[in-house]
């Protein structure tokens, strides 16, 4: 009996031969990164546990971008303290406010490669599987037990594989399909298993678009979303990594919790609705919804792709006066990129705020509150109640194009029907 | 830690997220004590304020769905909450509370057998869990056995720091 993709990166991280699925293993993890609001309590879990070093400062990243810049004195501090604790143990992969959301950074900077096993103390660590990286979300306590040993334990998951097949439909988007999946699978119907993204739509999708399928598994209860390796992947981290790697496949007989077909030929435009993100209804259904934010940006939906698609349709058009749109980067190079082909212009002229890379909207933390009332179309990952601040407030998850379309129309707009 | 616990019940839904039992905007405290005082915020405001030491939160399923943030877990045990117990959880959060030694306890059938403010009893080495109001008693699913001793000695960083060697 062959091994899933998963089982093979946890079998060779553990020192073993073989793990099957439901076996409790210790790992030795190969990648450690900390976003700012969980790392303080990561290093102090690390510290309670007699540890004063991190077990390889080459293995740790921080990446500060769910406040960034600060703009609550708390947050201001907690800032001061990571620098500080950066300086201390001599981590040299450290991201400040300029940099960008942590999983983008983390796939730009070239440290996620195939085949690794990697833990970050944010839940959409997940994003990572794009590479055929074994990627997951833990707490800041699993944490600090990875920054003091760099080891943590972990269930071997089952595996769910999601072939996707069909050509995509002019605007309809990787964000779509996942959406459809996700409505499909239910919001725990994936608890601790792997969801492994297959079949031709899957590999006609650049790293960006396998990005926002992995990004999303843990919204189905997924420890990681995971794509097999290809050229593509090679390509990618050849520009961007002089590190060697090896790649891991699933083979042809492993063992598969389900397997699942979406043909998505004829995918329509999907919604995530309040509050619940397998909420989720084809966009003719909720279309005419009025909206008063958009929000364009977050590491499910903020790279260069994404916002060339917004900009094409923003072009010549003006945001809805009853609408606030926002536009964040993911990152400090998707910002230039962006700056470089024009786009920030188009955004700007269209009526946009842009506003600097960071987690922008997505977690009602820092930019683009909403009040009590208001309706936001987001194409972050999240719309649970009070998530982008009031808990009477409603979000509506959906995708770039949809998102830039339904700004436009100052309601949710099928993009394909903008006038 | 205590093995046996006893509370009043307060009964919370399915999917109650992260960001309902402590929002967004709190991922900036790093006080434990200050994260208490926004426990379930999002879904009850006035919680923190009218829950007693010991009391049990009972949930449905997929109960702390979405974020990585250990201030859930920290908010509800700093707050006093002594367990809980869901018809189901998600995995990060399931983790991170057992790592910070606040029992959570998988009851399929939790949700029918017990109604808000109803004391209940817990035997965390025995695995039942008893409602005294009905008499009912209910078996939890069993935590593995390396569960059991992290939350024996308070949670994962205790256990580490003897058992470091070990790890």
């Amino acid at each position: 009996m062959g091994m899933t993709i998963s089982e093979k990166i946890l079998a060779r991280a553990s020192g073993r031969m073989e793990v099957r699925a439901g076996e409790i293993v210790k790992a030795e993890v190969d990648l450690a990164m900390m976003p700012d609001l969980t790392a303080i309590l990561a290093f102090k879990a690390m510290r309670e546990m007699g540890r004063e070093q991190v077990w390889d400062r080459e293995k740790v990243v921080l990446v500060m971008d769910h406040v960034a810049p600060a703009s609550t004195l708390n947050a201001a501090i907690v800032h001061r303290d990571i620098r500080r604790i950066v300086e201390e143990q001599g981590i040299e992969h450290f991201y400040d406010v300029n940099s960008g959301v942590c999983h983008q950074v983390l796939a730009e900077k070239g440290h996620v490669k195939p085949g690794m096993l990697v833990v970050g103390a944010d839940s959409h660590t997940c994003t990572h599987g794009a590479f055929g990286a074994f990627a997951t979300g833990v707490g800041s306590t699993d944490m600090g037990a990875a920054l003091a040993t760099g080891k943590l334990w972990f269930k071997v998951p089952e595996t769910i594989r999601v072939v996707v097949e069909g050509a995509l439909p002019r605007l309809v988007a990787p964000k779509d399909v996942i959406l459809r999946v996700i409505g499909e699978i239910g919001a725990d119907g994936a608890t601790y298993n792997a969801v492994e993204f297959a079949g031709d739509a899957v590999e006609a999708m650049g790293i960006p678009g396998r990005m926002t399928l992995c990004n999303m598994a843990i919204e189905m209860g997924g420890k990681t979303g995971i794509v097999e390796p290809d050229e593509k992947t090679s390509a990618y981290l050849r520009k961007r990594t002089a590190a060697p790697f090896e790649a891991v496949r699933s083979d042809d007989d492993a063992r598969y919790k389900a397997v699942l077909h979406i043909d998505v030929s004829d995918l329509e435009p999907q919604i995530a609705c309040p509050d619940k993100v397998d909420n989720v209804k084809p966009v003719s259904e909720v279309a005419g919804t009025p909206i008063d934010q958009v929000f364009i940006g977050s590491c499910t939906n903020g790279r260069m792709e994404d916002l060339e698609v917004a900009a094409t349709i923003l072009k010549g058009r003006r945001v809805h006066p009853g609408v606030r749109l926002l536009v964040v980067p993911a990152s400090r190079e998707v910002y230039l990129e962006a700056l470089d082909a024009g786009l920030l212009r188009v955004f700007a002229e269209a009526g946009a705020l842009v506003c600097n890379p960071s987690c922008g909207a997505c977690f009602g933390g820092h930019i683009g509150i909403l009040a009590p009332g208001e309706a936001c179309l987001s194409t972050s990952n999240r719309n649970f109640k009070g998530r982008q601040g009031s808990p009477e407030a409603e979000v509506y998850l959906a995708s770039p194009a949809t998102a830039a379309a339904s700004a436009v129309a100052g309601a949710i707009t099928d993009p394909r029907e903008l006038r | 830690m205590d093995m046996k616990l006893r509370g009043k019940a307060w009964k919370f839904g399915d999917d109650m997220n992260t960001d309902l039992i402590i929002p967004g905007k709190y991922l900036e405290l790093t006080d434990p004590e200050e994260m208490a005082r926004h426990a379930m915020e999002g879904v009850d405001p006035g919680f923190s304020e009218r829950v007693k030491p010991g009391d049990i939160v009972v949930g449905g399923r997929n109960f702390g769905c979405g974020s990585s943030r250990e201030h859930a877990p920290l908010a509800l045990k700093h707050v006093g909450v002594g367990a809980v117990v869901a018809e189901s959880f998600a995995r990060i959060f399931y983790r991170n509370a057992v790592n910070i030694g606040l029992p959570a306890l998988e009851c399929p059938d939790i949700t029918d057998a017990v109604e808000e403010g109803d004391t209940i009893e817990i035997d965390l080495t025995g695995g039942v869990i008893r409602n005294t109001r009905t008499g009912s008693q209910l078996r939890f699913t069993p935590l593995p056995d390396f569960l059991v001793e992290v939350l024996n000695e308070g949670g994962l960083a205790a256990y580490l720091r003897k058992h470091m060697d070990e790890w």
